[in-house]
């Protein structure tokens, strides 16, 4: 791998490109407008042509415009057509961008023997080639894209400044903007607009379909990573210059492992976006799938260790005489979570000493955790039946859900609210709390069930 | 079934003829030619050039056009389903995600030492990570907080440039050259080999027969997919068969199209047809259709003229299509529902004055008491005395005036008055029985104040059915002996200086105490 100064500058100008995209992306992901960037990005294809086709030239000022004029008619059109036509709003972008595409690929097509706007170039950029064209700054020579993307970023960091507020109520809830006298709509397409803008200023260099990698993934890599709104919008920008810088270095090296030469950055770019992403997916903190299933695996196994000392406990309490434990406990417990789970949930208790071989006989420390078990589930019980009006007969199941969750603050309100707390409904014993009533199986994690 | 299909045949040859007509139309044009760098003018070909097209006399244009146009078909079966299903833009992201298939296929296949661009190896690569992309979607859309449209964005997004990237890979290899795999991005259509032609008809058979076969099922998952799960159908493989038909559909697409547009030939017949129609199977044929049609015509207009790629040409024929569908389609188009609403508005507002006019002459007639034929028609009205009753323009009411003295239910009476007809006087009659026979009930069965009907009858009295009014007499007739026509139970706009005796008896029914005049 061999990097120059023009990396430094290839570097420069994807970071800045993604960085733009993804502060605006992130409005697009909040309203669930996802796909609007997708089909503006096609479609800006037309204004390009004209514009070049009016104009004779290739000045961006021109491409801006159109750019930004037909962003704003896909917005226009999707929305008339989704309004008038009561076409499904997806269906409408599909026909809309689609056929905005064709007639920019035809303009281009026909135009594409004398003039130098490729559609190859348009949908997937050129990036290797931006530090070639430069212009003057302060006695140093910097690329033209970066100045044209410096800039963009610099608009679209000024309009999410100066609206933040107003962005952010529109984006959660755009009833309650326009009770407040926000003009939605208005901001609705000042953003199509500014997207329209951003895209054409990027496709020189990831290319206006790679835009559309920037402008969603790293945003929705942040919403799984954060549920506050300027900390999204700082999160998208980091990601998307992550992948930026990432992209490019991945670009030049990744190929080489397999024995190929390099490959497109703007492509590179993209992947590295979704590789972010994937990650986040599986291992985000909340959101992620592993910390789920995680948070799942450590409650039911929480709720089978307390099963299974629960049972252990109204085995003691029953006067015949009991089968072997083990194989009854687990059973019983296996009722409720998966087998797998029940036996290892065994395993820790004789690990932790709460039941003591041979014979899985309940231990003193494991007899305390067991009442203070039985008393929630009965005192429960004994509530239920207090203040429903439920037969005798179905106050188990409820218990047996709600046991678990049960703090020592309730515990105390049921206690003081029922007039009897020695015995339930059934006529068993409720155990008196011991020392820290309830304490132990609050432990665990609650926010899931 | 077969009813369908000779439908279909028939919707074919109309299709069939329509594409002869057009070019036809377009060819007499008069040719104009500049020099300048954005000439963007034509070329017409002439008219051997025409004709050799038209009766498909060349063997590569028969190819081109009979394969796009199964294409455009076998699309337009399967993104109706889809469509309705409101997954649409699901064929967006199967298609870019058949892009690194392409490219891995061809360098899996070319390290074996065969050659990297053998169509049926790159096809099946796409096939699969276009797979593999649905699947993904449908993972991310179950397995986390982000919704379907962001799902789609990102594995739209990630794989389009995992497959440049694997492109960009591609073109700097050793071994053989890759160029024209870009040709899946765009389509080349004019390159379309009869062995591709062939693969395009087999595919196209397989999905008609699988709609048919399907139809009940399918449209059961698009409408109410809980009910077909508690029909205890297979709902997960009906729905991996639909998305497998998408799949079949756009992998056999992408050389004829490209990439890009086979999401135009999955969304805009469908969507262009559901404003002909609410019914299903002729949804399906209209789509179907619409959809050979624009293939049809887009590969013809392509053969014929240099210098136009024949997707991007069947993509804006099909929204042409989309757009006439849109105006002037009978079941949803806005022409039509712009006349229905005028008339309906129109109709209300006749109705409207009408009754006004009746209720301009009738406290005059208190004497003699509401009662059939009592002398209505041909009572003169001043036109200003109209105006306050529901604060009408001047102007408004002229043209009202004028829409009801051409459908003969009013005429003039001198110079500043009107006067109802005797069939305006019998269709005022019913109006205002119909009104206050509404109000009557809401205040008797609904309890509602007799100053807080008018409005509401006010927007009853124009549906009022027969049936209705039948119901509404039945409930009525013991509170209200004759029922000809019940008088105002409230204070009427714009009449002022009641008689006091008429003020008294609407007092009595306001109260609902039972006997009238």
């Amino acid at each position: 791998m061999i990097w120059t100064s023009l990396d430094n500058w290839i570097v420069a100008t994807a970071v800045l490109s993604a960085a733009s995209c993804g502060l605006i992306g992130s409005f697009l992901l909040l309203r669930r407008m996802s796909m609007m960037g997708d089909a503006i990005s096609h479609a800006i294809l037309p204004g390009l042509a004209a514009a070049f086709l009016i104009t004779q030239t290739r000045a961006s000022l021109a491409m801006f415009i159109g750019a930004a004029v037909v962003g704003v008619l896909t917005a226009l059109l999707t929305h008339w057509i989704h309004a008038l036509g009561r076409v499904d709003e997806s269906a409408s972008m599909g026909v809309v961008f689609t056929s905005l595409f064709a007639i920019g690929l035809i303009m281009i097509v026909r135009a594409a023997d004398k003039v130098d706007l490729d559609p190859g170039c348009v949908l997937y950029g050129a990036i290797e080639l931006t530090p070639l064209d430069t212009v003057p700054l302060f006695g140093a020579r910097v690329p033209r894209a970066v100045l044209v993307l410096g800039a963009t970023l610099v608009l679209n960091a000024l309009f999410v400044a100066l609206f933040y507020k107003e962005l952010r109520i529109t984006s959660f809830d755009p009833a309650l903007a326009t009770t407040l006298g926000i003009n939605a709509t208005l901001l609705h397409y000042a953003l199509m607009t500014l997207i329209a803008v951003t895209t054409v200023a990027s496709f020189e260099s990831v290319g206006s379909i790679l835009v559309m990698a920037m402008l969603i993934v790293p945003a929705a890599t942040a919403h799984l990573l954060t549920d506050r709104y300027g900390l999204l919008l700082l999160c998208s920008v980091v990601f998307a210059a992550l992948a930026a810088a990432l992209g490019h270095l991945s670009a030049i090296t990744v190929p080489t492992w397999f024995g190929f030469a390099d490959t497109t950055t703007a492509g590179a770019m993209a992947v590295v976006a979704g590789v972010l992403f994937s990650a986040a997916f599986l291992f985000a903190p909340r959101y992620g799938i592993l910390s789920r299933l995680f948070h799942r695996a450590v409650l039911s196994l929480r709720i089978a260790r307390e099963d299974i000392l629960g049972s252990l406990y109204r085995m003691e309490e029953s006067p015949s005489p009991a089968p072997p434990p083990t194989a009854a406990v687990l059973s019983h417990a296996a009722a409720a979570t998966n087998p797998l789970i029940a036996r290892l949930a065994l395993l820790l208790l004789r690990k932790t000493r709460k039941v003591a071989r041979p014979g899985d006989t309940l231990t003193p420390a494991g007899r305390r955790d067991a009442q203070a078990l039985i008393r929630a589930h009965r005192l429960w019980e004994s509530y239920v039946s207090k203040h429903f009006e439920l037969p005798v007969d179905h106050l188990h199941d409820t218990a047996e859900r709600t046991e678990h969750f049960i703090s020592p603050s309730m515990e105390r309100e049921m206690v003081h609210e029922l007039d009897d707390v020695t015995l339930d409904p059934q006529g068993k014993p409720i155990p008196t709390g011991g020392p820290e009533p309830g304490a132990r199986h609050l432990k665990g994690n609650t926010q899931d069930d | 079934m077969a009813i369908t299909r000779t439908r279909l045949l028939g919707a074919l040859l109309a299709a069939w003829f329509l594409t002869q007509a057009v070019p036809t139309a377009q060819a007499q044009q008069s040719p104009s030619r500049s020099e300048s760098i954005t000439d963007t003018s034509l070329a017409w070909p002439g008219w051997d050039a025409l004709a050799r097209v038209l009766t498909l006399q060349d063997y590569n244009t028969r190819v081109v056009v009979i394969g796009t146009a199964l294409l455009g078909l076998a699309a337009g079966l399967s993104g109706t389903f889809m469509l309705l299903r409101k997954r649409a833009l699901m064929g967006d992201a199967l298609s870019h995600a058949t892009l690194p298939g392409i490219g891995l296929a061809f360098i899996v296949m070319s390290s074996f030492g065969a050659t990297g661009k053998y169509l049926p190896g790159l096809l099946l690569g796409a096939a699969l990570t276009g797979a593999l992309g649905v699947g993904c979607v449908l993972l991310i859309r179950r397995f986390s907080r982000v919704k379907e449209d962001a799902a789609l964005a990102i594995v739209l997004s990630t794989f389009f440039g995992l497959g440049v990237a694997i492109l960009g890979v591609v073109q700097k290899m050793q071994t053989g050259h890759a160029a024209g795999l870009e040709s899946f991005i765009y389509g080349k259509t004019a390159s379309m080999l009869a062995s591709d032609a062939k693969l395009i008809a087999v595919a196209a058979a397989a999905i008609t027969a699988a709609c048919v076969l399907l139809f009940k099922e399918f449209a059961a998952l698009c409408f109410d997919d809980e009910f077909a799960a508690a029909q205890g159908w297979p709902v997960v493989a009906l729905d991996s068969g639909m998305l497998a038909l998408v799949l079949l559909v756009t992998v056999i697409g992408l050389q004829a199209v490209g990439l890009i547009l086979m999401i135009a030939m999955l969304v805009i017949p469908p969507a262009a047809a559901r404003f002909w129609t609410h019914h299903l199977p002729t949804m399906l044929v209209v789509s179907a259709c619409i959809g050979a049609f624009s293939g049809l015509f887009g590969a013809a207009l392509s053969a014929l003229v240099p210098r136009l790629p024949a997707g991007a040409i069947i993509v804006v024929t099909a929204a042409a299509t989309f757009g006439v569908s849109f105006i002037f389609g009978p079941a949803r188009g806005a022409l039509h529902r712009v006349t229905d609403h005028l008339r309906i508005t129109r109709k209300v507002a006749r109705q409207h004055l009408l009754r006004a006019m009746f209720e301009r002459c009738e406290p005059a007639l208190v004497g003699g008491g509401p009662g059939p034929d009592n002398g209505i028609a041909q009572a003169a009205i001043r036109i200003d005395a109209l105006t306050p009753m529901r604060s009408w323009s001047r102007r408004r009411l002229t043209r009202l005036l004028n829409w009801a003295r051409r459908s003969g239910l009013v005429q003039r009476a001198g110079r500043h008055a009107v006067a109802l007809t005797p069939a305006g006087a019998d269709e005022a009659r019913r109006l205002v029985r119909n009104h206050r026979l509404w109000e009557l009930y809401l205040i008797t069965h609904a309890d509602i104040a007799p100053s807080h009907v008018d409005r509401d009858a006010d927007e009853l009295e124009h549906v009022l059915g027969e049936a209705m009014v039948g119901k509404l007499e039945a409930m009525l007739a013991d509170q209200y002996p004759h029922l000809a026509i019940p008088p105002s139970p409230h204070r009427l706009e714009g009449i002022c200086g009641l008689a006091g005796g008429m003020a008294g008896v609407l007092r009595g029914h306001g109260r609902g105490s039972g006997g009238t005049s």
